[in-house]
């Protein structure tokens, strides 16, 4: 289906509407109110005002860029067309290796507000495509319910760096007035939406004043705020032209657009017959409620696409809809012609008795349903005769107006609005059995009284009228009751405007709805869908046929997308920066003969898994971690500049992996041009043998050269002290920093030195262990080079190393849930070390292997095995060692205790524990042992560290002490002497 | 040997000796790997495992195997390496490194012969390489360069494992466990060691790099099993030529292993220690007093040699004294028991002496200073006697403090042994106050 005038260009015909207000004489260029658009052929002419949100063509054609237009401009000659405007961004805009700073999975659709100034804002006004809603999430609150596919969410915002939370001030401000932006310099374009820079001709700019119909719009808000105060009523009112006027729009893609109308046509035109033949029959919401279940159990494709949510979810926003619908019609009327439509809609539609209250808390409803919903909506809106749309269209654009009525409100406005609507919707809410989240009301603001939605009323009025002249079109089914709505269309141009408006609204969400099924594997049913719609749609008249024409466009487009949707995901390796040392000796361990055997079972398969040196697809419990030094980086890099970063952490916390696994990321965004390339050194305090090496190995990887620890810190002094062009940032990372310490510091006061000069583009991460290892070791200048950019990594908790086995063994099925549980939560408990986690599960396997009778009978890991492996590693072997000890060696260290309490020390002289040696044989009745023999003995027992001893050399005078407490000692003794 | 030549059945008692003695010292001596392991079954197969799925599948690995001296530990890895040899993938694909922490004293040396024994110097061509800083930079290359799947697995065996945790910053260890825990070439790191507080050595960063693998080989033998094992030991086996003397020594040992003085002898041995190093050197003395004209290990060789091995050292050494040091010494122990064990210098051994010799002075000569010093002396040479401060240059050497290293116990047994001692100085030595 058609979504956007997308084909070609020349189809499209862009007009300036109204008068130009203001003329620029320095730029030779007029401002224009807003511009229509019409395609050839069709008569459907959307208008686009600034401080709407607009879709514009890109190389994606399924993904349209999206933007706010902020101010439309020609020149005198009426030739150009320009258009100013304020970037968003959508997630597969936002550079590969940075979407893991947004630290979650992004809803689908959600769009960032574009803070980079990489992209022009100024844009050939010829390439809007359309309009599309935005509405702005706070913060804190979940996004609308998942699945809605009308409407794109504002969330956060993206400097090209970070994803930050987006001022609601930004929203609201840009379209209230026409920011202070400046025209930016014109950067080479980034992935982000460059979509048609206006390169030729002069540009052209018009004073930013203010746009009258934003002002109006911002009026009426107030004018809403204030009607809401005193009453619900002008709200409503003002929601349901929206509604309506969506409803006249949504009518021209009704049955083109989803399966769930062609796939039950039955169904459906019962519905409508009903309905539409007894007009005033009261038609309670239990009744839509069974009808659309039947209708939801009839329809296999929407229960395909609704699997995850539930029946009885969908059921309450069916339920809403159908007073909805006649809410929306009924203040239309009321508006426009407030006394004739409140007939009609009374006696026609008959959920109207619930009122206005109830119209406007089913519009709180309807705003929100997401695209799962998208089906009931199909199906019980067929019900009304005169717009027999598709909902998704209607569901749009409330949306849509929503956040156009937002704009002008600052957020505390929308809360006292939403607070507003929301008290006296609440019983209405109560009544439906709805599940609105605080939020939803806030959704509800309704847009104010645009021109262009009063102008909507007028044509509902007449669809009205027609409808009750034209029932027989109605129950032919949806495409013929869409001629006369057509035919109004042409009557009043204004209204034209607005729906081919909406229309592209749909059609962009329809296009978003794409994407998702292309990502999804509901990707075929759709496709079917639209190809049922599509030969739906060759009963239509020429407009819709324009409209099949564009949905051809659109499918080529999905085409095209599945490619780069294909491309994104994939994640090219980084290649490492090691730079080959052209050394003629290049040295390497032979290769082995015979191939390694790959893992054969599931256990063998799990083992290598678990591996500490697997490299895992992703770092689990780390995202914050990784977050910032991504952050860090990446700014380092950006900028030009250079910085320290310090991180701390015991052993086995995920340091050194989580800056590879930035550094990976870096490289790869970095390849794909997002980021200037960079250079990666990576040297270990311990892989060197004296801390001036550390010069030697940075010089070494930076320019291949070999020289001696002193010239090499001379040269790389000089390389970072002067400028020099294209310089590329290094990025060093410091491993096990401790070990640079040298007691003038010189080294690490280098490495901290540097990045602060001027030219250096150094950026250094340092890591060790101990947290205040820069209190601690380093003298003030060198601590104070370091800055207080300090991570820490904690140890992890048994959830994370939980997490961390499961996302290593990836479905390979090899533990009993409780068995990995032990293990997480007694190595949490004593170290939090990952890999000690890893090794005591890769042992677990084995024993689990060697236990089975044969290696493939072996079934999963369980308790058992754990239990072992981790005795195995954790409980101490003196107590075996001491029971497995020789007679005499056993009697030696009862002697020793004897003595000690006999001392009432903790030492004794070997002299001392001998004599007690020869006492104790003659007790046990033993042939005494010779001196020599004691010691003997004596030592042996101190090779174990049984007992700790003098040096040797100090024969029988030597001191002995116990390396176990005698407790230990006694304890295990005891057995033997029983 | 001219073994084969002779014919079977006839073989002269001589040459069945020598071959006897042949055999059984390859055994005692280690030079020769036992079959099979003895009382330790799991663990053989537990590092047999580890390093055959290093061999195979190129796993890295680490490993510690402890146990006290003498308890089998290199024996045990060295069955297991040859059991691994004799497999056909592995053979050709393993590259054993044998390192020794009291040869390899520091990374230095060991990098050297770690490169040495990769055959990595010959890649460079003879160059002697440079400094400490290259090697290392050097190997860490070579590892480096590896991956799992296509680089030959090296074994690195650290013997005396805890030796090499004392090196400056534990380099090698850290390196060495790092390799085994990254995905580079496939290492398995087999420390050996007797320590069992071996884990406490190491550095944080090194042991969380360690896999924990353990392997305790502490035996628990019973006696039972202690005799079986020496009979084993000393029988004779089945491939021995002479069937007629193969017949008559094994009988021999069966025998020998019944008396009741042999089973003494080895129990007193097995209180002493359970391992079979020093067994085997109980055997090895029993077995060289096996000549043609006595072919067989009598009960008396094995008291005798169990004598030996268990004979006060310090005794024998006082055997060797002159009277005049031997009455220095049993002053020092009249010494010993008026001060409570309290050093003591030469001037109060010398007057103590004096005094003795003032009772009884026609029983022994009167010795001029100098040469009861020099007597002195000599007993602090054989470390009979210990000075107690450790600065001996500021102090005059008679005021020097020193202790006596002797027990009375062993004074009074070396004074009955003592040739001919003079009947006065015997009683001296007992009397409790001189």
């Amino acid at each position: 289906m058609v979504r956007y005038f997308t084909r070609l260009r020349v189809r499209r015909i862009y007009k300036w509407g109204g008068r130009p207000y203001i003329f620029d004489r320095k730029l030779k260029s007029y401002g224009f109110e807003y511009l229509n658009m019409s395609v050839e052929g069709q008569e459907a002419v959307t208008t686009v005002t600034p401080g709407q949100y607009i879709l514009i063509e890109g190389n994606d054609d399924e993904y349209p860029f999206v933007a706010k237009l902020l101010k439309l401009f020609g020149d005198e000659s009426h030739k150009q067309k320009k258009a100013l405007v304020q970037w968003f961004l959508r997630l597969s805009e936002v550079p590969q290796n940075k979407k893991l700073l947004l630290g979650r999975s992004p809803h689908p659709q959600e769009i960032f507000y574009y803070l980079g100034r990489a992209c022009d804002d100024e844009i050939n006004a010829e390439s809007i495509l359309g309009t599309v809603h935005v509405q702005h999430v706070p913060e804190d609150t979940p996004f609308p319910e998942p699945g809605t596919k009308d409407t794109l969410y504002v969330k956060l915002s993206w400097d090209t760096k970070a994803f930050n939370v987006l001022d609601p001030v930004l929203m609201q401000d840009t379209s209230a007035s026409t920011p202070p932006k400046p025209a930016l310099p014109l950067f080479t374009p980034c992935a982000s939406p460059t979509a048609t820079p206006v390169s030729r001709g002069p540009v052209h700019h018009a004073l930013p004043t203010p746009d009258p119909t934003v002002m109006r719009r911002a009026g009426s808000v107030s004018d809403t705020r204030a009607t809401m105060s005193a009453g619900k009523r002008s709200t409503l009112e003002a929601e349901s032209i929206h509604s309506a006027s969506k409803l006249s729009a949504s009518k021209i893609l009704s049955a083109k657009r989803r399966g769930s109308a062609a796939d039950t046509p039955g169904v459906r035109k019962k519905l409508q017959l009903s309905i539409g033949a007894s007009p005033g029959k009261k038609m309670t919401r239990a009744d839509v409620l069974c009808e659309l279940l039947d209708e939801e159990m009839e329809s296999e494709k929407v229960v395909s696409l609704k699997l995850s949510s539930s029946v009885s979810h969908s059921l309450q926003h069916g339920c809403s809809l159908s007073p909805m619908r006649s809410g929306c019609k009924t203040p239309n009327g009321q508006r426009r012609f407030p006394w004739k439509l409140t007939s009609i809609s009374l006696d026609r539609l008959s959920p109207t008795a619930l009122g206005e209250q109830d119209f406007s808390s089913d519009l709180l409803l309807a705003v929100i349903p997401l695209a799962l919903e998208d089906e009931v909506f199909e199906a019980g809106l067929p019900t009304d005769a005169g717009s027999a749309n598709t909902p998704k269209k209607r569901q749009a654009t409330p949306r849509r107006n929503y956040v156009r009525g937002q704009k002008p409100t600052t957020p505390s406005r929308r809360k006292e609005s939403a607070m507003a609507i929301r008290e006296p919707a609440l019983g209405v809410l109560a009544e439906e059995d709805s599940e609105d989240s605080p939020m939803q009301p806030i959704a509800l603001t309704p847009r104010s009284k645009r021109k262009s939605a009063q102008l909507v009323s007028l044509r509902i009025r007449k669809q009205l009228n027609l409808l009750d002249n034209t029932q027989e079109l109605i129950s032919d089914g949806d495409d013929d009751c869409f001629v006369p709505s057509k035919k109004e269309l042409q009557s009043s141009s204004d209204e034209e405007k607005t729906d081919s408006e909406e229309e592209t609204v749909a059609r962009k969400t329809r296009g978003r709805n794409c994407k998702t099924s292309v990502r999804t594997p509901h990707k075929t049913p759709s496709k079917k869908k639209e190809l049922q719609s599509s030969s739906n749609e060759e009963k239509t008249d020429s407009e819709e046929e324009t409209d099949s024409e564009e949905e051809t466009v659109v499918k080529k487009t999905r085409g095209r997308n599945c490619k780069t949707s294909v491309r994104t995901p994939h994640k090219t390796p980084s290649k490492k920066v090691t730079p080959s040392t052209p050394r003629c000796a290049t040295p390497c361990i032979p290769s082995r003969t015979v191939p390694a055997r790959q893992p054969g079972n599931i256990l063998e398969e799990a083992r290598a898994r678990l591996h500490v040196s697997s490299v895992p697809e992703s770092l689990p419990c780390r995202e914050q971690e990784f977050q910032d030094i991504y952050n860090f980086v990446e700014s380092k890099v950006m900028d030009g500049t250079g910085g320290c970063m310090y991180i701390s952490g015991v052993p086995g916390t995920g340091k050194t992996a989580t800056i590879h696994e930035v550094i990976r990321c870096l490289q790869h965004a970095s390849d794909m041009d997002e980021i200037p390339t960079f250079r990666f050194i990576e040297i270990n305090g311990m892989k060197m043998t004296d801390p001036h090496q550390a010069y030697v190995q940075i010089l070494q990887k930076l320019t291949d050269q070999k020289v001696t620890a002193d010239h090499a810190a001379a040269l790389l002094e000089k390389r970072f002290s002067n400028p020099a062009p294209k310089k590329e940032t290094t990025v060093l990372l410091v491993d096990e920093l401790d070990l640079l310490w040298t007691r003038k510091q010189n080294v690490m006061y280098n490495l901290f030195d540097w990045p602060t000069r001027r030219h250096a583009r150094l950026v250094v991460l340092t890591i060790a262990n101990t947290m205040d290892l820069p209190e601690r070791i380093m003298i003030n200048r060198v601590a104070s080079r370091l800055g207080l950019t300090r991570m820490s990594f904690q140890p992890y908790s048994f959830k994370q190393l939980q997490q961390i086995i499961t996302s290593r063994l990836n479905k390979v099925k090899a533990f009993e849930e409780d068995a990995l549980q032990l293990v997480s939560r007694k190595v949490a408990a004593l170290s939090g070390d990952a890999r000690r986690c890893l090794d005591i599960c890769r042992r677990a396997t084995e024993i689990c292997e060697h236990s089975a009778s044969h290696p493939s009978s072996a079934g999963l890991v369980k308790m058992s095995h754990v239990m072992e492996a981790l005795d195995e590693m954790f409980s101490s072997s003196y107590i075996t060692a001491i029971r497995c000890a020789s007679l005499q060696e056993q009697l030696f260290l009862r002697a020793v205790i004897a003595e000690f309490r006999r001392l009432g020390l903790e030492e004794a002289t070997f002299q001392q524990v001998f004599v007690q040696h020869r006492t104790l044989s003659r007790v046990e009745g033993l042939q005494p042992i010779s001196l020599s023999e004691g010691l003997a003995v004596c030592q042996r027992l101190g090779a174990c560290r049984l007992l700790l001893l003098e040096a040797s050399r100090l024969d029988m005078l030597q001191r002995v002490r116990l390396n176990v407490s005698q407790d230990d000692v006694l304890y295990a003794l005891k057995p033997v002497r029983d | 040997m001219s073994k084969r030549k002779v014919k079977e059945t006839h073989m002269p008692v001589g040459e069945c000796i020598s071959q006897v003695q042949m055999i059984l010292r390859e055994r005692f001596c280690h030079q020769r790997l036992p079959e099979k392991p003895v009382g330790m079954e799991s663990q053989h197969k537990h590092l047999l495992e580890l390093l055959r799925r290093t061999a195979v599948h190129g796993e890295s690995n680490s490993v510690l195997i402890v146990g006290p001296r003498g308890s089998g530990k290199t024996m045990l890895l060295n069955c297991v390496l040859r059991e691994l040899l004799e497999v056909k993938d592995v053979n050709k694909n393993v590259l054993p490194v044998h390192l020794n922490g009291l040869l390899q004293t520091d990374d230095r040396i060991a990098l050297k012969e770690i490169t040495r024994q990769l055959n990595l110097e010959n890649v460079v061509g003879d160059k002697v390489f440079g400094s400490f800083a290259e090697n290392l930079a050097f190997l860490l290359e070579a590892l480096k360069k590896g991956d799992r799947s296509s680089s030959r697995p090296v074994l690195f065996i650290l013997d005396e494992f805890d030796l090499f945790a004392h090196h400056k910053n534990q380099t090698l260890l850290y390196n060495l466990l790092d390799v085994s825990q990254s995905a580079q070439a496939p290492v398995a790191v087999i420390g050996l060691t007797c320590r069992l507080d071996v884990l406490e050595l190491l550095e944080k960063r090194v042991k969380s790099r360690f896999s924990h693998r353990q392997i305790h080989l502490l035996s628990s033998l019973s006696f039972i099993q202690y005799l079986d094992n020496v009979r084993s030991q000393l029988s004779l086996p089945q491939d021995f030529p002479d069937t007629k003397f193969y017949d008559e020594w094994n009988d021999s040992i069966k025998t020998l292993c019944e008396d009741q003085l042999v089973v003494d002898v080895l129990q007193s041995h097995y209180n002493s220690s359970k391992d079979f190093r020093s067994l085997h050197l109980l055997l090895m003395l029993a077995l060289s007093r096996v000549s043609a004209s006595k072919p067989a290990i009598k009960p008396t060789d094995l008291l005798e040699a169990s004598r030996v091995c268990m004979v006060d050292s310090k005794a024998n050494i006082l055997h060797g004294l002159s009277i005049l040091e031997l009455c220095l010494i049993i002053a020092m122990k009249h010494l010993n028991d008026i001060y409570e064990g309290e050093p003591f210098n030469f001037q109060m051994v010398h007057n103590e002496f004096k005094k003795f010799l003032q009772r009884k002075s026609h029983s022994i000569h009167n010795f001029d200073k100098p040469v009861v010093i020099k007597a002195f002396e000599h007993l602090q040479q054989l470390e009979l006697i210990k000075s107690m401060d450790s600065s001996t240059a500021k102090i005059q050497k008679e005021y020097q403090l020193m202790k006596l290293l002797l027990d009375h116990s062993q004074i009074m047994e070396a004074l009955q042994k003592y040739p001919q001692c003079p009947t006065d100085v015997k009683q001296w030595a007992m009397s409790a106050f001189g």
